[in-house]
């Protein structure tokens, strides 16, 4: 598919629609994604012809269900190129594959003096499941501290780690700042002391290529609602020899070989890991969004998004007020500012007025916002779907709000 | 003025303004500016209303029967909505504050104007001048031996 911005609008409904009277201008892609329209039919028409349990109907509608079910798992295997497809497991999001493998991998391998490293710029989601794990075992959290510019401070964190380590669980690329990690780098270190490597991918998903298999991390965390697919339905993937250690974390239908009432046996992977009816639905649409990136490209979709970035920077650079935060040379297109004198949430609401979705407030990350000494920030996230029209009217209306205080 | 004349001379007053949003928040913003200046010992957690996104403080006091509001907030949006209700419920007695029906709330569309979560900061405003308004009419009450 070749990259044509009107085409690409094209196929998101939700993008033609005016807000307060004025065009809806889409900017917060970091929390959640628009849909392509392929994923919207693909929800209906599941619903409309082949609604059915999946795995053990013995009827037609239950194996095609079953078989498109299945088919999303080889597309994500193939879209973070995991080795198997037995190696994806389907969740909520990405907080519940971080929290599965704190209750599983975690309780069964973490215990007392063990060590986790996170960093600063961590979501509240990978955070509180491994301080509920320390908590339980007496493990301790390290955490990597971060520059002023938003960067991680990767000779810091070679110091945390050590023989103690059992697991380093850290961001992609941060959804309040944008900064890339250099996570192959991490990942190699983490390996030489015989820690594990989680890596929070809800952010980098739909803006960087992920491979695994590369990369040689443990586990990997999405959301599908992030990269154009589905709300409510995540990804963990992990290395098949460490998700078949890992005790089972729901019990219930699926994830079962046999049950007696002595004793259950359970399930191989990935079902060990899929306890009772799934988001068969969703899962089945999320196809046609991983169908949608492949079709343009990451690298294509990176590179107008980077375009974006850059544009809005450009323009926003000498406005009197304004305040970026987080400015790694390195960053996926998230613009996190403030604006000298006022609360983000008040620049948020002014933006609102003109037809601008931003987001306000502390990203769900408040340890690297008290990092920075502010309350929170405005986020304006870009997506592939977003024009340079719309950069610039972002930036024409943090001029004019800026202007307020900033005379 | 009464509390329905206050309300009714705001109501007229965001009329003039029209339909546009921008604006009209611009205005909000502008109003807060009119607030007393709030004594910063007071910037404190015990009186921080809950329910607010961002940071409200709220002190109240009696003098004669009557009720003396003073609130500041962090965010100058906040502070133009408290300035209209402090406008409309400073120094009244408890009972009109209590039974006060602060129908240019609806009449202006703040609701459409401020968004979900900032309606819900303004019902908890709302509430808890009521609740100072309901505590010191007991107070009043068993002063004057009732």
């Amino acid at each position: 598919m070749k990259f044509d911005i009107n085409e690409i609008r094209g196929l998101f409904p939700v993008l033609h629609q005016e807000v307060h009277g004025k065009p809806l201008i889409y900017f917060d892609n970091a929390a959640t994604t628009q849909k392509p329209k392929a994923v919207l039919d693909a929800l209906m028409n599941y619903y409309e012809h082949d609604n059915s349990n999946i795995h053990r109907g013995a009827h037609a509608l239950a194996d095609r269900a079953t078989q498109y079910y299945e088919n999303t798992r080889e597309a994500v295997r193939e879209f973070i190129n995991a080795k198997e497809s037995a190696e994806i497991i389907f969740t909520k999001g990405t907080t519940e594959s971080i929290n599965l493998v704190a209750q599983t991998f975690g309780r069964k391998f973490i215990g007392q003096g063990d060590e986790i490293i996170i960093s600063t710029m961590e979501h509240h989601s990978n955070i509180v499941p491994w301080q509920m794990l320390c908590e339980e075992k007496g493990a301790i959290l390290k955490v990597i501290p971060i520059h002023d510019n938003g960067e991680l401070d990767y000779a810091e964190f070679e110091k945390l780690l050590s023989q103690k380590t059992k697991l380093v669980s850290i961001v992609h690329a941060s959804n309040a700042l944008g900064t890339i990690n250099p996570v192959k780098q991490i990942i190699e270190a983490a390996h030489a002391v015989g820690a594990k490597v989680l890596l929070d991918g809800a952010q980098s998903s739909s803006h960087l290529e992920i491979d695994v298999q590369a990369l040689d991390c443990d586990f990997l965390a999405l959301s599908a609602h992030k990269i154009y697919g589905p709300t409510g339905l995540g990804v963990l993937y992990g290395k098949r020899k460490v998700l078949e250690a890992m005790p089972p974390f729901l019990g219930g239908g699926e994830m079962i070989k046999e049950v007696t009432f002595e004793k259950t046996t359970y399930n191989d992977i990935p079902f060990k890991f899929e306890a009772g009816t799934p988001n068969i639905a969703d899962v089945i649409a999320f196809k046609e969004a991983l169908d949608f990136i492949k079709g343009l490209g990451k690298p294509v979709i990176k590179a107008h998004e980077d375009e974006l970035l850059a544009y809005s920077n450009e323009l926003l650079k000498d406005v009197k007020g304004f305040i970026p935060v987080g400015t790694a040379a390195d960053k996926v297109s998230v613009l996190s500012f403030n604006i000298n004198g006022m609360h983000p949430f008040d620049v948020g609401q002014m933006l609102d007025a003109r037809g601008i979705a931003v987001r306000t407030g502390h990203h769900c990350t408040q340890p690297l916002m008290k990092r920075f000494g502010i309350e929170g920030t405005v986020r304006a996230s870009f997506s592939v779907y977003n024009t340079k029209s719309e950069i610039e009217q972002l930036a024409e209306g943090v001029a004019r709000i800026a202007k307020i205080k900033n005379k | 003025m009464s509390i329905q004349e206050i309300q009714d001379e705001i109501v007229s007053e965001f009329e003039i303004l029209g339909d546009d949003r921008e604006s009209t928040i611009f205005y909000i913003m502008e109003i807060g500016n009119n607030l007393e200046a709030f004594p910063e010992e007071e910037q404190k957690e015990e009186n921080i209303i809950k329910g607010c996104q961002s940071k409200v403080w709220l002190i109240a006091d009696e003098k004669d029967g009557k009720i003396h509001f003073q609130a500041d907030s962090n965010t100058d949006i906040t502070k133009g909505l408290i300035y209209l209700l402090i406008r409309v419920l400073n120094d009244r007695k408890p009972e009109e504050i209590i039974h006060a029906d602060l129908d240019f709330i609806q009449k202006i569309g703040m609701g459409g104007i401020i968004g979900s979560q900032r309606s819900n900061g303004l019902a908890a405003m709302i509430k808890q001048m009521k609740l100072y308004a309901l505590a010191f009419q007991t107070k009043l009450n068993a002063s004057n031996g009732n």
